[in-house]
């Protein structure tokens, strides 16, 4: 799982708020995150928990990895963020799971 | 694999020591068991390939690779797959069948779309460039988003919808000769993507023209004499970006690797507007 984005820009902008205008990219990054939230709604319980911890821990990350000048790669996460979402919505997926590739020793 | 085996022990040997003209001849017959021998004229032919890499995001490169033509076989296929087995392992494609029937391999070489399986490499004289597909979202090196393309064939229902019942013997709805040669040109598409994405009007307007394989498809069930939703199926399509951003420019018709005319069919399907 990878939810994403350079919500780093957006952390900022919102503890700042109204005083910085988002640009569109941060815009498109935080409804993203919101649709995530939103479908993590309609799975049971334990399964809402468990989404949104990884997917708010994902976009974390990203924020502070990605360069919020590196566009071509924040609208390539986009777009995989939006693929992934895509797949949460349907009823027939019940969760998120991720892999730690650094932290598998066997191969 | 054996070949290759073959071969290698055979040129060590040669370096390894100089032999008289007389034992060279039962070596090289061994050799030629596998393999006839070459006059090692190496014709290598540089190809810039597109890489870029989500692992390591930064600007999109091209990338040069030497490939001696003599050691490889004649298919641009074989020169990428040869890439990936003895230089760059990390060389990233789409492929399947080798042979142009499953569509994987769609990519851009030296400008033009077509399947690198059915591609032969240009002559070594000039280096060749391979790109991914024109205006589409690239998710590594030569792979293509197709999520917009697929469901763009999902949407205009590409199955046979029947009105009246099924027939009772449970058998199949028959067909005569003649309607069914409607279909050639139609049904030999692979679904590729080369033209819709060699397609002008497709690239300025990939969401919501339905570019030219899609609307191949919509033709091939609208001419299908067992389909009874022609009629739904014409509405379906007719608007001003579905149908109408086709302004006949037949790119579709030069890049289709297996020779069909998207062009023409949706010549057909604006006809078949206009008569309704």
């Amino acid at each position: 799982m990878a939810a994403e984005a350079a919500a780093k820009t957006a952390a900022k902008t919102a503890a700042k708020t109204a005083i910085h205008r988002l640009s569109g990219m941060q815009k498109q990054v935080l409804s993203l995150y919101r649709g995530f939230l939103r479908a993590a709604r309609s799975k049971p319980q334990q399964d809402r928990f468990r989404i949104e911890s990884i997917v708010a821990s994902e976009f974390r990350r990203n924020a502070l990895q990605v360069d919020r000048k590196n566009f071509l790669y924040i609208e390539y996460l986009l777009r995989r963020g939006r693929k992934q979402l895509d797949q949460l919505k349907s009823p027939d997926t019940t969760g998120l799971s991720s892999v730690d590739p650094s932290s598998r020793t066997d191969h | 694999m054996a070949t290759a085996l073959l071969r290698r022990a055979a040129s060590t040997a040669k370096s390894s020591y100089i032999r008289p003209a007389c034992l060279l001849q039962p070596a090289r017959l061994h050799a030629s068991e596998a393999e006839p021998p070459k006059a090692k004229s190496s014709a290598m032919k540089t190809f810039s390939i597109y890489r870029w890499s989500p692992d390591n995001p930064s600007k999109p490169t091209l990338q040069n690779f030497q490939i001696d033509l003599n050691d490889c076989g004649p298919m641009v296929l074989d020169a990428l797959i040869k890439i990936k087995n003895e230089v760059d392992p990390t060389l990233t494609f789409r492929r399947s069948c080798r042979e142009g029937i499953c569509g994987s391999c769609a990519m851009n070489i030296d400008g033009c779309n077509g399947l690198a399986c059915l591609t032969k490499i240009p002559p070594a004289s000039s280096d060749s460039t391979i790109t991914p597909l024109p205006h589409m979202f690239v998710i590594k090196d030569l792979v293509v988003d197709m999520t917009n393309f697929y469901n763009q064939y999902k949407s205009i229902e590409p199955w046979l919808k029947r009105k009246s019942p099924q027939p009772k013997d449970g058998k199949e709805i028959l067909q005569s000769k003649k309607d069914r040669a409607k279909l050639d040109g139609m049904y030999e598409c692979i679904l590729c993507s080369c033209c819709s994405t060699s397609c002008p009007s497709y690239w300025w307007n990939p969401e919501s023209y339905l570019g030219p394989a899609a609307l191949l498809h919509a033709n091939r069930w609208i001419m299908d004499s067992r389909d009874e939703y022609t009629r739904e199926r014409l509405d379906a399509i007719n608007d001003e970006f579905k149908l109408y951003r086709c302004h006949t420019i037949l790119n579709c018709a030069r890049a289709c690797p297996k020779g069909l005319n998207p062009g023409k069919q949706i010549v057909n399907i604006k006809q078949l507007q206009l008569a309704k």
